[in-house]
């Protein structure tokens, strides 16, 4: 098969795609694995970050053939002859395939996404703060969204499902200031397009967690008060 | 503000920071990747707490027992006791920051997990580790707002600074620019298990390269019981590693079958009818090693309920990697490398042999002995990067920015080196050892050791060259280390910690007894 990787040393210079043919030796090979076997062979490595080959830390987020993925999961089995392997495409590349993606810590900071007081558990808080808690810090979502860019005011889902948790499981009396960061910095600026969810490599349901986050706080509906 | 240094951003590097803060002093917490991409996102099962939520009246006393007879006796008892009676409290408290533990209504429900009689194990369906790391990384934001934890993430550790047997400090080095620089002061080592010495046959990461150990080892740093390797029995082979199959599967009722003649055996359940399929892991690991022919695990018995609830993740991971449903068909599994017992080698305040280094989690020999039980690793993480930090602010030095010490040149990997030092550890440290093999995995060393290697290359081969002597050097049978040609366990010669450290540039090997009496340092 035919992989295409788009390459530069440093985030100056200008980037160029390279060619490699590369025979996957089984059916369970994925992109991780083809990186991998192909730095064994290059003098100049293929610059990319991994770390639990298993899909649960979001390191190795790339775009193959056009969508983000993680490349730990994406199996070459999927894709035809043809493998194009880009960086993600809304944070400054570092080199090769390694992109900055300090613009997801800098936003979770400024929504100061954090427990201000002890969690208020019970069985459906703890239910959305699970799903919640999945959240890889991948940057897929933010990838493909149509409303986020890096430095603007909206935080993307990124940033409003790691605040679904905190809206999920702190008192009544906290939720002020955590509400009013999540209608800025989410709820204004979300056009709905719900592009996010359909690249999570979590698969993450959002819907639950939006549900509970827009009736605590946009509508105050407090649907979270009802303990199943 | 005083400051420590602290390497390695997972559940213990982070856990040392919390506790730093709240003494109100500041850490520089460093890590190639930022602690989402940490090993400890990967614990599955739970964590183990003697909170006796199930009615089955269960005493950390019990968890205390419990951990001491899994790790057969080499576990510094008064460690393990000031672990496990500050165990509720901890869970309690990682409650309180809105880890979200299965709950029956109001209530946090515990499971059965092995090597325990009751069920103790607090848990997040099939995600525990990640759902701890997300509260504790949101908890940990809560400080650096405040600036008393500075993160680095994108460093990697390139030199730990040392001076008459003092740790003075680390150098690290910039993943993105390759510029380097040089902190001063206590150093907290958190850098998590040695998966790097056996790339492609682990169940972690490969960001826990063994190379922040193997600089401690190269610097005098003395290493506790390296022979002691968790092969967890039940993996599977996917591209590049192992994936766990974890031990709650068997907790809510998985089974581990072999075929003969064309039936079912379920071999653990015939040979140790009371605790079955949740015997401690090195038991089923040997079990496993000493058959012929494949092991499944059989897990469709499970409820629809209870693969929703409690196991989801591990569902579609098989269905992912395998394309199997384990709801409707045996996964067939073996042991794979899951878990070092043995690191850096520290007293009951996470104190390493050189003064003003402490180490906390996977990467110090500190709580499971010679054998973990399952749930006690995040418990380990958590407790001893306290019991670490606390330590380290005694040594706290007032803050001075980092000196900037100018671009390194990154030296190139040795083509094949990993995979042949991997080859020659995985063949000496397999479940079944004896002298043989372990000799010979030595002598093939020896010639690893004669090519030209990076400095970094050489630490990992010495530190393997480490574990290979230490193997050698237990001559009996205890818990992960089974020695074929010494069956028996040697209370008498053995019930002692394997200490391995270079003097005079060899790698020595001595034993020291296990701690007893005294006070609990670590509470």
């Amino acid at each position: 098969m035919r992989l295409e990787i788009l390459r530069r040393k440093s985030a100056a210079e200008t980037p160029h795609i390279a060619y490699f043919d590369y025979d996957p030796t089984d059916s369970t090979e994925t992109v991780a694995t083809a990186l991998t076997r192909l730095n064994e062979t290059l003098p100049d490595p293929i610059r990319w970050e991994c770390s639990c080959l298993q899909r649960k830390c979001g390191a190795c987020a790339m775009v193959v053939n056009g969508r983000p993925v993680l490349a730990c999961g994406a199996q070459l089995l999927e894709y035809k002859d043809k493998v194009r392997i880009e960086p993600l495409r809304k944070f400054p590349v570092v080199a090769d395939l390694i992109v900055d993606r300090s613009i997801l810590y800098e936003n979770l900071s400024a929504l100061r996404c954090w427990m201000s007081a002890e969690a208020d558990m019970h069985q459906r808080a703890a239910d959305l703060g699970y799903e919640a808690s999945r959240c890889l810090q991948c940057g897929c979502c933010l990838d493909v969204c149509p409303n986020f860019a890096p430095g603007g005011d909206f935080s993307g889902m990124a940033g409003a499902v790691p605040l679904s948790r905190l809206l999920a499981e702190l008192p009544e009396a906290e939720l002020a200031e955590l509400s009013e960061q999540y209608r800025r910095h989410f709820y204004a600026g979300c056009g709905k397009s719900l592009a996010c969810r359909n690249v999570c490599p979590a698969g993450i349901g959002v819907d639950a967690l939006l549900v509970n986050s827009n009736a605590v706080a946009v509508w105050k509906r407090l649907l979270r008060r009802k303990r199943i | 503000m005083k400051r420590v240094i602290i390497i390695g951003a997972g559940l213990a590097g982070l856990s040392a920071a919390m506790e730093l803060a709240k003494q109100n002093i500041g850490s520089e917490l460093i890590s190639p990747l930022p602690s989402e991409r940490a090993q400890s996102v990967l614990a599955e099962g739970g964590i183990n707490a003697a909170l006796d939520l199930m009615g089955e009246g269960d005493r950390p006393a019990e968890h205390c027992a419990d951990t001491l007879r899994g790790g057969c006796d080499l576990a510094d008892p008064l460690a393990v006791q000031s672990l496990t009676a500050h165990a509720p409290e901890l869970v309690k408290s990682l409650s309180a920051l809105g880890v979200p533990f299965q709950m029956e209504g109001e209530r946090l429900v515990q499971r059965n997990f092995g090597g325990q009689k009751k069920k103790r194990t607090a848990y997040a369906k099939s995600s525990t580790g990640k759902a701890i790391m997300t509260a504790l990384i949101d908890e940990a934001r809560k400080y650096e707002a405040a600036g008393l934890i500075r993160r680095w993430p994108h460093h990697t550790l390139a030199e730990l600074c040392t001076e008459d047997g003092n740790c003075t400090g680390a150098v690290i080095c910039d993943n993105y620019t390759d510029s380097a620089l040089r902190f001063s002061g206590p150093v907290i080592l958190a850098c998590g298990g040695l998966n790097g010495l056996f790339p492609g046959r682990t169940t972690g990461t490969t960001q826990n390269t063994g190379d922040a150990a193997a600089l401690a080892f190269s610097r005098g740093a003395a290493f506790g019981n390296l022979e002691m390797l968790q092969y967890h029995p039940t993996t599977v082979a996917i591209s590049g590693k192992r994936l766990l199959v974890s031990e709650a599967a068997r907790g809510e009722g998985g089974r581990l079958f072999t075929v003969e003649n064309g039936h079912r055996r379920y071999f653990m359940e015939e040979k140790y009818p009371e605790l079955g399929n949740l015997m401690p892991r090195d038991v089923i690991s040997r079990e496993m090693a000493l058959l012929d022919g494949q092991v499944w695990l059989d897990m469709t018995g499970l409820s629809r309920a209870e693969w929703t609830k409690k196991l989801p993740d591990l569902r579609s991971e098989l269905k992912h990697y395998l394309n199997l449903d384990p709801a409707k068909e045996p996964v067939p599994v073996s042991p794979g490398i899951h878990f070092f017992m043995g690191g850096i080698l520290v007293d009951r305040t996470h104190a390493a042999s050189l003064k003003k280094l402490f180490a906390a989690g996977e990467c110090a020999c500190q709580y499971h002995g010679a054998n973990r039980l399952g749930g006690n690793s995040l418990l380990g993480a958590i407790y001893g990067g306290m019991a670490a930090a606390r330590s380290a602010a005694l040594w706290a030095s007032e803050h001075r920015e980092p000196e900037q010490l100018g671009p390194v040149t990154p030296q190139p990997e040795t083509p094949g080196f990993q995979a042949k030092l991997g080859d020659i550890l995985y063949g000496g440290l397999a479940i079944l050892r004896d002298e043989a093999t372990l000799t010979g995995a030595l002598s093939r060393l020896e010639e690893l050791s004669s090519a030209t290697l990076t400095e970094a290359e050489r630490r990992r081969l010495e530190l393997g060259r480490a574990m290979l002597l230490s193997a050698l050097e237990r001559r009996e049978s205890r818990g992960a280390h089974t020695r074929t040609d010494f069956p028996e366990r040697n209370d008498g010669q053995f019930r002692k910690t394997t200490v391995a450290a270079i003097r005079n540039g060899a790698v020595q090997i001595s034993f020291i007894p296990v701690p007893e009496g005294g006070e609990a340092g670590a509470s």
